[in-house]
């Protein structure tokens, strides 16, 4: 058999096959060479036959086959065979493989070995590939030469440990005492390890963490440090001017770990972190590595301000630097810090503004995450322009969460309503289909409520379809609006800008180009079709037009479109006398957040000191079936006072007390009127936009009140407080009947001043049964953000004794735990 | 990652999130360099044709994803002295361009 070839040669023959299938060819045929001399036992050639098969590895091809001999060649006394087999054993072996563990006595002898080049070998493949059965098995060989006085081995030995801690955590014990001297050490590599070694037992056991803070580790690494920095040019570990930036940047680490919520610490390494900070040169990418690393340790201990100030002052000039690495890493790491250092960092604004423009996309996005975080009432109207300017020109993978960023910052600072509604207007045009779909909603409860602006807005909206009509958000908000203010549009009354003369049939058009357009979603002609239906009671002259329109679409292919056109038929034929009342204006919508501009505007134009808010008895309510299915399209209000069947609750007081602001506005399970912002947001988008608090954790111990006690009906709240949010106070009541007859209809209805606010859920019945054995329960949340003392006018209707009660009474002996 | 380019070679390197990126960027730097010395100007077909040395190499550099040694001159030295343990007969290091 002749020899087998080379390894080289190996190399260049497979590097002249043309194609595919020839390299294969060549790969097997060389393989079935090599298994054959395997089997033949050949130790000449072995080395060779493994270092081939080593190459073929890597270019993708099975070489199990090897492994065993990768073993064999361990076991032999050569160092060349040696120094191929643990190579071997480190590509072509891992724990997964039964075979390794016969690495563990060939490996346990070489540790021994005279050589150190060959234990050097040893450590080396423990230390990368060691599984944890081999680790234990080991360990006590590797502890022995953590503290052998060679160097060369030391250094392999530290960072052999480092892998046996990561393996078996339950041997960091065993390497401690070795730990004592090592930092005594003059020699780098040993310097080096042993920082690792130390930083890796920190991190994973608070026992050692304590252990080394006591043993003043902090002041022997700032001596360390100090000498780095301050000792001349040493040619060994130098690059670029610094001395050995990589044992920099670990000590640096280390001190992190070591300062990390420890005042002494942190103390004690104040200034070695400031000269740091201050001295290194920054004209490389070295020195930048090691101010990157002083950042991160100044901003994770507890330094004193300055420090920080000094921290984030670097990283805006950062931010400056012409290397794009740089800029991205400051950026990343502004993102971590403008939570807790909010205004040093707004200081950098304008620079990380400019990082909008940059070339480079992961800095433009975090340079736009970044930003959002910045806006603030002061500098609102300014970063707005940056960012819908940014909007315009950036990628399409940002816009969507572009536009949602300006829609949140926009609401929470916006220093005007018309403003705000400009913004909106110019996300829409710009990126409006981009904007996400539960953003629709959204908006439209906004213009809602703004009332002085309806006029503007739909003007606005109106022309901006005019021209184009295919990005879907903004259709459907237009829509919406032309349904909702269309006369308003064609009386030509507007405030805030110039007027335009628009007639019902142009209007009428446009709302049909979308009907019938190819490129509106189905959702989009919905909404279409419903403000044409909506107009025919604002709309003068153009009514049979819209008869027309609505009852081609009865025979619609679009089931959801076929439905609404059918009903809207209906009410044109059966139900016109209900038409005007069902189609009337949409009453303002209430939010329920616990953050923002909460406004709540009275449409009824009568201001009182109370706002009223109940929630219609569960039963009892049901209108007609059609009807019903209308009013979940004119989204979930039930106009119960206008359906002659069901009886109402809550009739308007002249002049009352109570005032019936919101009807029976459905607030809860409706998808318009409580819309809950859950747009998936970057985590830190979300602070304080929760529209459920949370309650799991719970303030315990508010003392409960009786509220109302008169002729047999007594009412009991019970408080809880949110650990979440603090100016939400759940109120549960509890009422319970003493007399001998049931009450039956109750209906529990609340106000309080005008500076809380009140959600009330839905009662567990409306009946109260006798004798105290049962009670209705029902939940009220308050916010009070202004943490003014709770006070509450409660009013209770039922029937009882075949006559119907009713009474009111106010609730002033709120405990002062309930809303402070 | 990290994936720094010298002329038409891309290196990469996967590094966790705590790591320092651009202390990264001057470790390959270093193994670069340390493939420069002893190669003597190296370029990609040194590297092909000698791929076990720079296994070699980078073992003494770096073990289980720390550096070693940060002293150039400590790991040429050390790979120096491994080869010449290296038994006659056996490939030695490669001058230049491939045999």
């Amino acid at each position: 058999m002749p020899a087998p070839i080379r390894l080289r040669e190996l190399i260049r023959t497979i590097r002249t096959a043309r194609t595919q299938a020839e390299e294969r060819e060549m790969i097997q045929k060389e393989c079935a060479a090599i298994r054959s001399s395997f089997r033949e036992e050949d130790n000449t050639y072995r080395c060779r036959n493994v270092a081939k098969l080593l190459y073929m590895h890597m270019l993708g091809y099975p070489a199990h086959f090897g492994q065993l001999e990768c073993l064999k060649l361990i076991a032999s006394q050569k160092f060349t065979d040696k120094r191929i087999g643990y190579l071997g054993a480190m590509l072509l072996l891992d724990e997964r493989q039964d075979v390794h563990l016969l690495m563990t006595n060939c490996i346990k002898n070489d540790l021994n070995h005279s050589t150190q080049y060959v234990q050097g070998l040893a450590l080396c493949t423990l230390g990368c590939m060691g599984s944890s059965e081999m680790c234990r098995d080991l360990a006590g060989e590797v502890e022995k030469l953590l503290k052998t006085s060679n160097s060369y081995l030391r250094k392999k030995a530290a960072l052999c440990a480092v892998h046996v801690i990561r393996k078996v955590p339950e041997l960091m014990e065993m390497f401690l005492p070795a730990t004592k001297n090592l930092l005594n050490e003059k020699n780098h590599g040993v310097l080096h390890t042993s920082v690792v070694l130390l930083t890796e037992m920190c991190e994973r056991s608070p026992d050692m963490l304590a252990h080394f803070r006591k043993v003043s580790l902090v002041p022997q690494l700032v001596r360390i440090l100090k000498n780095l920095i301050m000792s001349g040019y040493s040619p060994e570990h130098d690059v670029s001017g610094i001395s050995d930036p990589f044992l920099q940047v670990r000590i640096l680490r280390l001190l992190r770990i070591l300062g990390r919520n420890d005042d002494d610490s942190s103390e004690a390494m104040n200034d070695i972190l400031a000269q740091v900070a201050t001295n290194t040169e920054t004209s490389k990418n070295v020195g930048n590595a090691i101010l990157y690393e002083t950042v991160l340790t100044i901003m994770d201990i507890k330094s004193e301000s300055g420090l920080r100030v000094l921290a984030i002052n670097i990283l805006g000039r950062f931010l400056l630097n012409n290397d794009k690495n740089i800029r991205y890493v400051a950026l990343t790491s502004l993102l971590k810090t403008v939570q807790t250092d909010h205004n040093a960092v707004q200081r950098h604004r304008s620079t990380i503004v400019d990082c909008l423009k940059d070339l480079d996309v992961s800095i433009k996005r975090r340079a736009m995450e970044l930003s959002f975080a910045l806006v603030n009432g002061n500098n609102v109207r300014g970063m707005m322009k940056e960012l819908l300017y940014f909007l315009d020109s950036c990628e399409p993978e940002f816009k969507a969460d572009c536009a949602s960023g300006i829609f949140l910052a926009a609401e929470k600072y916006a220093p005007s309503k018309r403003w705000h509604i400009d913004t909106i207007m110019r996300v829409l045009t710009t990126a409006g289909s981009y904007v996400r779909d539960d953003a629709v909603p959204n908006l439209i409860q906004l213009i809602t409520n703004s009332v002085e602006m309806h006029a503007y807005t739909v003007q606005r909206l109106y022309k901006a379809i005019l021209g184009d009509y295919s990005q879907q958000p903004l259709v459907q908000v237009a829509s919406w609006c032309i349904g909702e203010y269309g006369d308003l549009l064609v009386s030509g009354q507007c405030e805030e800008e110039e007027p335009i003369q628009v007639t019902e049939d142009e209007v009428l058009d446009i709302l049909e180009s979308v009907l019938i357009s190819n490129m509106s979603a189905s959702v989009t002609r919905g909404y279409a079709l419903t403000a044409i239906m909506k107009l025919s009671t604002r709309f003068t002259c153009t009514v049979n037009r819209i008869k027309k329109v609505v009852s081609i679409y009865g025979s619609s292919i679009d089931v959801e479109l076929q439905q609404r056109a059918v009903e809207y038929n209906a009410l044109f034929k059966k139900y016109d006398h209900m038409r005007p009342a069902l189609l009337e204006r949409m009453p303002v919508m209430e939010k329920v957040t616990t953050n923002g501009p909460a406004e709540i505007v009275q449409t009824n134009g009568e201001t009182e000191t109370a706002v009223l808010e109940t929630k219609p008895p569960p039963s009892g309510l049901q209108p007609a079936n059609q009807a019903n299915d209308l009013l979940d399209l004119l989204g979930g209000t039930d106009i119960t006072p206008v359906i002659p069947t069901a009886p109402t609750s809550k009739p308007a007081f002249a002049g009352g007390e109570l005032l019936d602001l919101l009807g029976d506005l459905n607030l809860t399970g409706s998808p318009v009127s409580a819309p809950a912002p859950q747009i998936a947001q970057p985590p830190f988008l979300l602070d304080g936009l929760t529209t459920q608090p949370l309650f799991n954790d719970i303030a315990a111990g508010i003392p409960s009140i009786t509220a109302y006690n008169k002729n047999g009906l007594k009412i009991d709240f019970t408080f809880e407080r949110s650990n979440t949010n603090p100016s939400v106070t759940v109120i549960t009541i509890q009422a319970s009947n003493s007399t001998e007859l049931d009450m039956t209809d109750f209906v529990f209805q609340a106000a309080v001043p005008k500076t809380f606010q009140l959600q009330l859920l839905s009662p567990s019945s409306s009946v109260i049964p006798a004798f105290n054995s049962g009670t209705i329960t029902q939940v009220i949340k308050v916010l009070n953000p202004q943490k003014q003392q709770l006070r509450m006018r409660i009013k209770l209707t039922y029937n009882h004794k075949g006559s119907a009660m009713q009474d009111l009474a106010e609730v002033n002996n709120f405990p002062p735990q309930s809303w402070q | 990652v990290v994936s720094p380019r010298y002329a038409s070679l891309y290196f990469c390197c996967a590094i966790e999130g705590q790591d320092n990126e651009l202390i990264t960027l001057e470790l390959i730097h270093r193994y670069v360099e340390l493939l420069d010395k002893y190669f003597g100007s190296v370029c990609e077909l040194d590297i092909i044709f000698n791929f076990e040395k720079a296994y070699f190499i980078l073992d003494e550099f770096v073990m289980g994803g720390e550096i070693q040694d940060t002293s150039k001159k400590s790991v040429l030295k050390a790979i120096e002295q491994a080869d010449l343990l290296q038994e006659v007969g056996t490939p030695q290091k490669i001058q230049g361009g491939p045999s």
